[in-house]
């Protein structure tokens, strides 16, 4: 099988049986969305109108928290280290892994949006734009996410750095993922203005990130 | 003159000797600006005497994101030419770049609650610039958090690239969104759109923001180079032990 692939499904199946990854998330996405109407008041119409922009925050703040699992385990028990010595190119290894993180992280975010769309009071002719930009979007978050990640991989205790790494870059996804929603739900504008600058947002950081981070990880390993 | 001054020890002499003339010139020019801003230019028809805000937010503005465009230059030379003072250029300018951007921010502020009756608005311009101050918040953590200045400085390097993107966005945002904030004036096809009694001491105010930048970073880095000889000074003392 070839180098790539070996990754790939090596890190779905870590993830998959050390647990945590997905669920974790998925256990956090639903908290922050439970703790949102708490603080802004269970008023319907309210909810209804804030809740895509609700839904794209607290997956952000997902995401951000799960970023540390994509590189830090194997930078702490050494395994960085060969596979950046391997006969997989850096970035080729770096993409392997932000993919990886992606299905086991991403993913099931993805799918649990609409269900917790329903805390929210969302729209139900929304959930389906809601998926779809957050499919499109998520690959971002995890790209421009593992630029950060990589960064502070020689950092303790940086967590915080990450976030504040990372966010200012995910304020476009946010901006573009949001505003694609509302234009199904308010708008006269159509959903495909902001769906496709932030398909292009996703395309451009798949090409820069894995550059980025690899460059970051080598750095670090040093 | 690029690999001449790469050498700590030469630039420090320059710096050294050019950083009271580039002060003085600073502080006349500032002197000039602000007089003439302030006082002589006219009152504009329509905000009146507020208008005044835009001799010290225009220029913080341009200030603010030019800035970051010259860290993310320091950090392309910094990882591509690996030249030994760029890493320090763009360390020097971060805390430089985050006060214009905050002056900007602040005395946008200030000139917005009276022009358009509020304080802050979530249009596509101070958003864009809220974004840059905290990319320079991120920025300076990072080159906080990593102990070893070599490796900071690449880190910091890859960093301040991957945020450049954020700059041609700032610019062009009042164009591309249906903004509150006032599309470009200046630099826009056709020219610009100011008469030059407001025109002139704004110019001069944009080249008193260039020369306190510029001063500015001159004494930053010389601090750093000096930071870092410390740093070096006391590494050896610690290696060299007892028999010191």
């Amino acid at each position: 099988m070839n180098p790539f692939f070996a990754l790939l499904m090596r890190d779905i199946r870590l993830a998959v049986r050390q647990g945590g990854g997905g669920g974790m998330a998925v256990g956090f996405f639903l908290i922050v969305v439970s703790i949102l109407p708490l603080g802004v008041g269970p008023d319907l119409n309210l909810l209804a109108r804030i809740a895509p922009g609700l839904l794209w925050v607290a997956l952000l703040l997902s995401v951000l928290l799960s970023l540390d699992r994509m590189f830090h385990a194997d930078y702490e028990d050494g395994t960085l280290d060969l596979l950046a010595t391997g006969p997989l190119p850096l970035t080729l290894v770096v993409i392997a892994k932000m993919l990886a993180h992606w299905i086991t992280t991403g993913l099931p975010l993805v799918i649990a949006a609409p269900v917790l769309g329903v805390l929210l009071n969302l729209d139900t002719q929304a959930f389906l734009p809601l998926m779809l930009t957050m499919l499109v979007g998520t690959p971002a978050l995890n790209f421009l996410g593992a630029i950060g990640a990589a960064l502070t991989l020689g950092v303790r205790r940086g967590g915080l750095l990450i976030s504040l790494l990372v966010l200012p870059l995910y304020v476009p996804v946010l901006i573009f993922g949001v505003g694609a929603v509302d234009a199904v739900l308010v708008g006269p504008s159509p959903f495909g203005s902001p769906f496709l600058i932030l398909l292009a947002i996703t395309l451009v950081s798949a090409v820069i990130s894995p550059v980025a981070a690899a460059a970051a990880i080598r750095l670090n390993l040093d | 003159m690029f690999d001449y001054y790469a050498n700590p020890a030469r630039f420090m002499k320059l710096s050294g000797a050019l950083l009271p003339w580039v002060s003085g010139l600073t502080v006349i020019v500032l002197a000039v600006g602000l007089y003439w801003g302030l006082v002589l230019a006219p009152a504009d028809y329509q905000q009146g005497e507020t208008v005044r805000i835009m001799f010290i937010h225009v220029p913080a503005a341009f200030m603010g994101t030019a800035c970051y465009g010259y860290i993310a230059l320091a950090s392309a030379i910094s990882l591509i030419f690996k030249h030994p003072l760029a890493d320090v250029a763009a360390k020097s300018a971060a805390p430089i770049g985050a006060a214009f951007a905050f002056l900007a921010l602040m005395t946008g502020s200030l000139w917005g609650k009276p022009m358009w009756g509020a304080w802050w608005v979530w249009d596509a311009r101070l958003t864009s610039m809220l974004v840059l101050f905290l990319l320079y918040m991120g920025y300076m953590a990072l080159w906080q958090m990593i102990e070893e200045p070599i490796q900071a400085g690449r880190a910091a390097a890859i960093l301040g690239l991957v945020g450049a993107i954020n700059i041609p966005i700032i610019k062009f945002s009042v164009d591309w969104w249906n903004t509150l904030h006032q599309p470009a004036s200046i630099v826009k096809s056709g020219g610009p759109s100011i008469h030059s009694s407001i025109g002139i001491p704004l110019a001069i105010m944009f080249g008193a923001y260039v020369l306190i930048f510029s001063s500015l970073i001159l004494a930053a880095m010389r601090a750093e180079i000096l930071r870092r000889k410390v740093r070096n000074m006391r590494l050896a003392q610690a290696e060299g032990g007892y028999h010191g």
